[in-house]
């Protein structure tokens, strides 16, 4: 894509994020820096920026079908920390899918941080896949923060579908992601993270619920190397005739830690929750079998990893 | 002669789990390993791939000595290796395993021509995870379809037809025989299966760790297994 507001390095962050090409094909809203600097809007998606704090609106009407909406947020400048709100109003039946990211290149000593506060209000019936990749680059020692907040509020019959990954340069992170649903709705999520060095990653779910026949499915994996350390803590609350399944599974290596700590409540007899968690290196197996292959014991293991956070 | 085996022992728990092993075996050959439960057979081609290591011994393959070498070393001289339990992983496909053991860029519709080789419907086993959502038979097809596709000097399977219905297994048997055909290298199979013992050129019976006996088919067939009590059937009194 070309812009003036737009220089290489915010291209490459971009092309991290997000599919550049497909950007330009529905609505978007490109946010640098902490301001919006390129936005499109189509005749079924509207976004309007807010008035009283940093961030916008997305409405899309009823019944939309299959437009894609990116919202990438970029951040060069060391020593910025960017606040922002976006709110996505989907009409009843709408079908959308969603692609957020957040790239953060910092080259100097000042550490650079977004906090993206996402809110998704689904209206009956409607349908999001929602994909958020995170990413950081440079070289300075000025740390790379994100700290996405995530609410989900799923109306009878609705269901959205998250998808986020979070794989290099990110130094520390805190993911919460909240989840209220009503009757016949469904919310899935599926995180990979992958921390190396000092980075710190923490995950913390939270899903309500409420509504008759409502389930939710979180998948996470994840694997920590280096001197690297890791949380997840997943609360579920099964507050009706509701189905749960929230599974952790970590490669640990090197120095890491990582803490899973599982929480699910049922609060009726009809709630049916289940909870998996595995922490441990790569099997030996794994690499031996690769191994006999012909792939290097270094190989393998990168072969693993790659298939693991697939 | 392929490989050589010179006074390979290993022992744990103070067991004798290979007690002195002395074996030659010449290029070309169709090799069958049978023998009782727990009589050493896959420490045994363990050892030959490197995935276990003796404590005295050595071992020599096409004229090296590769006693001290690593797995992928071994590999990577032409010796494969199907395992008597497959390996399961989580997120790597079939595709992605068969492209690793063809050890070159494959195609999809190559990859399921492999596949079909071992009975699978190609189609709808390519882009599978190789997890436990496989059948064990299914893991055991792939497990063999990633040492066929290799095409080495030495291959060795453990135990092909655990798994493996027996209609199925006599077509499988087709797939080991042209393979040595293709590579026209040697094939040493740890096997029970009556219909194995008789196509091989060569029988070795193990027992607590030795290696009791080597000998054409006919003559292991006869005089070890088929005159002992363990393979006729019981008589029952009432
Ligand atoms: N690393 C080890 N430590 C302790 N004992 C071992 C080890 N490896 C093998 N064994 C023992 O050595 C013996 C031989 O095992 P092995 O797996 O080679 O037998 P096998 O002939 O292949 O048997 P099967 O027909 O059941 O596959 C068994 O008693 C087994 O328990
Ligand atoms: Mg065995």
């Amino acid at each position: 894509m070309e812009s003036k507001n737009l220089n290489e390095i915010d291209e490459q962050l971009l092309s991290e994020v997000s599919n550049l090409e497909n950007i330009t094909k529905g609505a978007y809203n490109i946010r640098k820096n902490g301001k919006g600097v390129e936005r499109q809007v189509t005749e079924n998606v509207n976004i309007v920026t807010k008035k009283d704090v940093s961030g916008i609106d997305i409405y899309v009407k009823e019944n939309t079908k299959f437009e894609f909406i990116h919202i990438p947020v970029i951040i060069t400048e060391s020593g910025l920390k960017d606040l922002v709100y976006n709110d996505f109003h989907i009409g009843k039946n709408a079908n959308v899918i969603i692609i957020a990211g957040c790239g953060i290149h910092n080259d100097h000593h000042k550490d650079a941080e977004h906090d993206g506060i996402h809110r998704f209000y689904l209206e009956e019936g409607a349908k999001v896949r929602y994909i958020e990749k995170h990413y950081g680059e440079g070289n300075g020692d000025g740390k790379r923060i994100l700290n996405p907040v995530t609410e989900v509020y799923l109306k009878a019959g609705s269901s959205l579908e998250m998808e986020s990954t979070q794989i290099k340069g990110v130094s520390s992170t805190i993911r919460e992601t909240k989840g209220v649903l009503e009757k016949d709705t469904n919310f899935v999520v599926t995180e990979k993270i992958m921390t190396d060095g000092k980075q710190y990653a923490k995950t913390i779910f939270d899903v309500q619920l409420n509504g008759e026949n409502s389930s939710t499915h979180v998948t996470s994996r994840s694997v920590a190397t280096g001197d690297s350390k890791q949380e997840f803590i997943s609360k579920i609350y099964g507050n009706e005739k509701c189905f749960a399944h929230s599974e952790c599974d970590a490669i640990i290596k090197d120095n890491a830690i990582v803490t899973a700590v599982p929480e699910i409540t049922a609060n009726n007899v009809e709630a049916n929750l289940i909870h998996e968690a595995a922490i441990g290196k790569i099997a030996g197996e794994q690499l031996i079998k690769l191994m006999t292959l012909g792939l290097s014991e270094k190989q393998a293991e990168e072969e693993i990893i790659n298939g693991f956070l697939r | 002669m392929i490989l050589e085996l010179e006074n390979i022992c290993f022992e744990r728990d103070n067991k004798k789990i290979l007690n002195n092993i002395n074996l030659q075996i010449d290029l070309g050959k169709f090799i069958a390993i049978t023998g009782p439960n727990g009589s050493g057979k896959s420490t045994l081609v363990k050892m030959i791939m490197g995935i276990e290591k003796p404590d005295s011994g050595k071992i020599i393959f096409d004229g090296k000595d590769i006693t001290n070498m690593e797995i992928n070393e071994r590999a990577k001289l032409g010796i494969s290796f199907g395992f008597q339990q497959p390996v399961k992983f989580k997120g790597i496909t079939v595709y992605d395993l068969l492209k690793i053991s063809a050890n070159k860029k494959i195609t999809k519709k190559e990859a399921c021509e492999a596949l079909a080789k071992v009975g699978l419907c190609a189609k709808e086993y390519v882009d599978r995870e190789v997890n436990g959502s496989l059948s064990g038979g299914e893991l055991k097809r792939i497990e063999i379809a990633t040492v066929a596709l290799r095409q080495t000097k030495l291959t060795i399977f453990d135990e092909p037809e655990a798994g493996i219905d027996l209609w199925s297994f006599n077509n499988l048997i087709d797939v080991f025989q042209t393979m040595s055909e293709i590579t026209k290298g040697t094939t040493i199979i740890i096997s029970h299966q009556e219909k194995i013992l008789e196509i091989a050129d060569e029988i070795i019976l193990m027992k607590s760790g030795k290696i009791k006996e080597i000998g054409t088919s006919e003559e292991i067939l006869n005089k070890e297994i088929k005159n002992k009590g363990c393979c006729q059937k019981r008589e029952c009194k009432i």
